[in-house]
């Protein structure tokens, strides 16, 4: 804490400029430490830490990057980071525990998963109000949007299915049973593909969003680890659809998927507890939280391999970049 | 989801509509329509727009409602009586286990309304040395046919063979006795209640990565004392651990509860720990609860307690938070008002149990089930940071056990270094090798 207080300190008597085109904030968001971090992703150094509500996990950024949402899960609330000022600014009703959500496409709505109350709530963000409640099923957690935000997918982690939701409608259209608690749901920038992540069934199912059916079962397998401890969580698909990284948790390596074959093509160690990852605005880096090590690890995207460590506050969760 | 079938919602619509519908031969029906296929087709979107109001709409928008409800009975056989601890803390809650059952059902029904299957539960309540078997014939008379039981394993083998003769399916989530898995191991239980053994070796690994090996070990007179005594004696053979001595402490009937406070069996223990050889670890084999929470803080030497008080192994802690436990724990808490006990979770596990075969075999019958619980692809989520399975040589689940305290979780085995060729979960309780069950 004492160290936090110093960062502000610091940075409180520096200008808080982002500069477009060469550095983009990395946001962090630490569920144990009540903060987001802000990292420079040019330097790859900490420029700021901003105190928030309890146990932030999922962190989203309007896409004019002027706006951070943080699911402040044991306040039952989403809180706005105002980016310019780096302060919290207002906050919007969620429903009870928020634990993930999406933006949508034109960042008008916000789709919400309350993993206490088996829903998803959507908030329309103008008039700040809900407008939809959405019954799925139990512990809602993985949110995903289509690239044309028709379709938004839910996943639950205790029924194990990915309910895929009809964004005009706001009615569940199909729902596809999937490996045990299944964690994240990613869509192919092209919207044909949705990747689901099941983290003790230990696999990522591809679904095609045409038929609803899956696929494709990935599964991974490291040498020296046991299986269970391989457990996918986050999932990132790069905007040229060709690769795709899969956070492995306790594996403490993120998986590099080639999309055409399927197959994983490397293992990348990272941190300790590996939970979510994000892109920079130009596809050159990934960056995963690593939750245990209470640090994020910047990975080269040409070459697959770690650039640096970074740390950041307690039991870091989830991770946002500014667009250009 | 395109398909749609409007049988279910509009009967009078049913000779007409039935040609919208795919799949739809199992309705039992000798279709002779005279009219065309498609102009059927059109008529019956022409009254779907014209009449159908908007909840109508909706309801076949959703594709769970187009399918016929399947009501899956769950029974849940319990032997109660109120019992007494030495602590008031320690006294059972009324609805233990049965409460974690009732959690699993909701949970069951929210994935099954996707799935158009309803899960019910039908409690039953016997005492603790009653026969058990008219009011498992009237559980079975009344359609359950998946039933949980948390009764003594002499009541348990006295309807096993009953239930397979009426092909029904029990779930153990009560009785930790070895037996039951071994020499009186039935293909008909599945247990997800751990045994004395897997307590016993979760405990021992914890105690031997930390170094203490040398045990003394006092046990209570009566027969589950005693069978928890000798899965300490294994689990110290096992795990290199060495039990320096061993003293009984009989029940004269004296001990708990009193208005005055219970200082007799208290004032007894340093007395009864005294002139012990050299010792790390005291470990308590009192399931009766007669002097066993009494033992902490009254040894003649100061020394740690384990077993069953003090250090505790359990297959659930009701402050174990890894591993979303964050969430059933919140969610139990929620619906009963207290805290989630290991037996809630024994019972809450085999609801999730059936809920999930249901859900993968799209079957509500028990001989569906037991297939795909019995095949490789069964798994199950339990908050317990891993898969759990069935040992197929005795339908044992295997689980991690947790080892705490009254207050918090202290450490979760089997412990690192304990290694196993096929799952480190089996280094904890009999293995395949060593197991006497033979199933039929």
């Amino acid at each position: 804490m004492r160290q936090h207080m110093c960062l502000l300190a610091a940075t409180a008597a520096l200008p808080f400029l982002v500069q477009p085109g060469w550095a983009n904030m990395v946001y962090v968001s630490n569920e144990k430490g009540n903060s987001v971090t802000v990292v420079d992703s040019k330097t790859m150094e900490v420029v700021k830490t901003i105190d928030v509500g309890q146990r932030p996990r999922g962190i989203t950024i309007s896409p004019d990057g002027k706006t951070v949402y943080v699911c402040a899960s044991d306040d039952d609330t989403v809180e706005m980071i105002d980016t310019a000022s780096g302060e919290v600014v207002g906050s919007l009703p969620s429903g009870p525990d928020p634990e993930l959500f999406v933006l949508s496409p034109d960042g008008k709505r916000l789709y919400i998963a309350n993993e206490d109350d088996n829903l998803v709530t959507v908030i329309d963000l103008e008039s700040k109000s809900v407008l939809a409640e959405i019954p799925v099923g139990v512990e809602p957690e993985g949110m995903g949007v289509s690239p044309d935000g028709k379709t938004i997918v839910n996943t639950s982690e205790t029924t194990n299915m990915a309910h895929f939701i009809d964004a005009s409608t706001h009615e569940i259209t199909d729902n596809v049973l999937v490996d045990s608690r299944p964690r994240f749901a990613e869509f192919k920038p092209d919207g044909s593909e949705v990747w689901v992540s099941a983290e003790i069934g230990g696999t990522v199912s591809v679904i095609d969003n045409k038929t609803r059916a899956i696929t494709k079962k990935i599964t991974f397998e490291i040498q020296g680890l046991r299986a269970e401890q391989i457990q996918p969580v986050g999932v990132a698909i790069t905007s040229d659809g060709k690769k795709a990284y899969v956070a492995l948790g306790p594996a403490n390596r993120v998986a590099v998927v080639n999309t055409e074959t399927y197959e994983v093509e490397k293992y990348i160690l990272v941190g300790q507890r590996v939970w979510q990852l994000g892109f920079t605005p130009d596809g050159k880096s990934v960056i995963s939280t690593n939750g245990l090590s209470n640090d994020i690890t910047f990975i080269d995207t040409q070459t697959d391999e770690p650039i640096k460590s970074v740390t950041v506050g307690q039991l870091p969760w989830g991770v946002t970049v500014a667009p250009n | 989801m395109s398909r749609r079938c409007l049988i279910t919602l509009w009967a009078p619509l049913f000779l007409i509509t039935r040609h919208s519908c795919d799949g739809g031969g199992d309705y039992g029906l000798n279709m002779t329509s005279t009219v065309p296929n498609t102009l059927t087709f059109l008529f019956g979107f022409f009254l779907l727009f014209v009449n159908a109001s908007q909840p109508l709409a909706q309801e076949a928008n959703n594709n769970a409602a187009a399918k016929p409800v399947k009501e899956i009975r769950i029974g849940y056989l319990r032997a109660y009586e109120p019992q007494l601890a030495l602590s008031v803390l320690d006294i059972p809650p009324r609805d233990e286990g049965v409460a974690g059952a009732d959690v699993a059902i909701k949970d069951n029904n929210t994935t099954g309304k996707f799935l158009g299957q309803q899960f019910l539960l039908e409690t039953r309540e016997t005492k603790f040395d009653e026969d058990v078997v008219p009011a498992f014939k009237e559980m079975v008379a009344k359609g359950s046919r998946l039933i949980l039981t948390d009764i003594s394993a002499k009541q348990l083998l006295s309807v096993a063979d009953l239930a397979k003769e009426s092909g029904v399916l029990l779930f153990n989530v009560g009785a930790t006795d070895d037996a039951l898995r071994e020499e009186e191991c039935r293909s008909n239980i599945f247990h997800t209640a751990p045994t004395r053994s897997m307590l016993a070796d979760g405990l021992a690994q914890y105690l031997v990565w930390k170094q203490w090996r040398k045990w003394v070990l006092l046990y209570g007179s009566h027969e589950r004392d005693k069978l928890y005594a000798e899965a300490i004696r294994r689990a110290a053979a096992r795990f290199g651990a060495t039990i320096v001595e061993e003293r009984e402490y009989e029940d004269r009937g004296t001990a708990r509860r009193t208005d005055s406070g219970v200082v007799l069996v208290q004032q007894q223990m340093p007395v009864f720990t005294q002139n012990l050889p050299e010792h790390e670890v005291v470990i308590v084999a009192d399931e009766s609860e007669v002097f066993g929470s009494y033992v902490p803080y009254r040894t003649w030497t100061p020394r740690p307690v384990a077993g069953t008080s003090g250090l505790v192994a359990s297959s659930w802690h009701p402050a174990s938070e890894q591993w979303g436990g964050v969430q059933i724990q919140n969610r139990f808490a929620k619906t009963t008002g207290r805290r989630m006990l290991s037996k809630d979770m024994q019972a809450w596990t085999a609801v999730r149990i059936i809920g999930e075969a249901a859900t993968r075999s799209q079957s509500a019958e028990p001989k569906d089930m037991e297939t795909y619980i019995k095949s490789d692809q069964f798994s199950i989520a339990a908050f317990k940071g891993q898969k759990l399975s069935f040992r197929n040589w005795n339908w044992q689940l295997r689980q991690p056990i947790l080892v705490g305290d009254g207050h918090s979780v202290v450490s979760t085995s089997p412990q690192a270094g304990f290694l196993h060729q096929t799952s480190e979960l089996d280094t904890l309780g009999v293995d395949r090798p060593e197991s006497k069950c033979q199933l039929n």
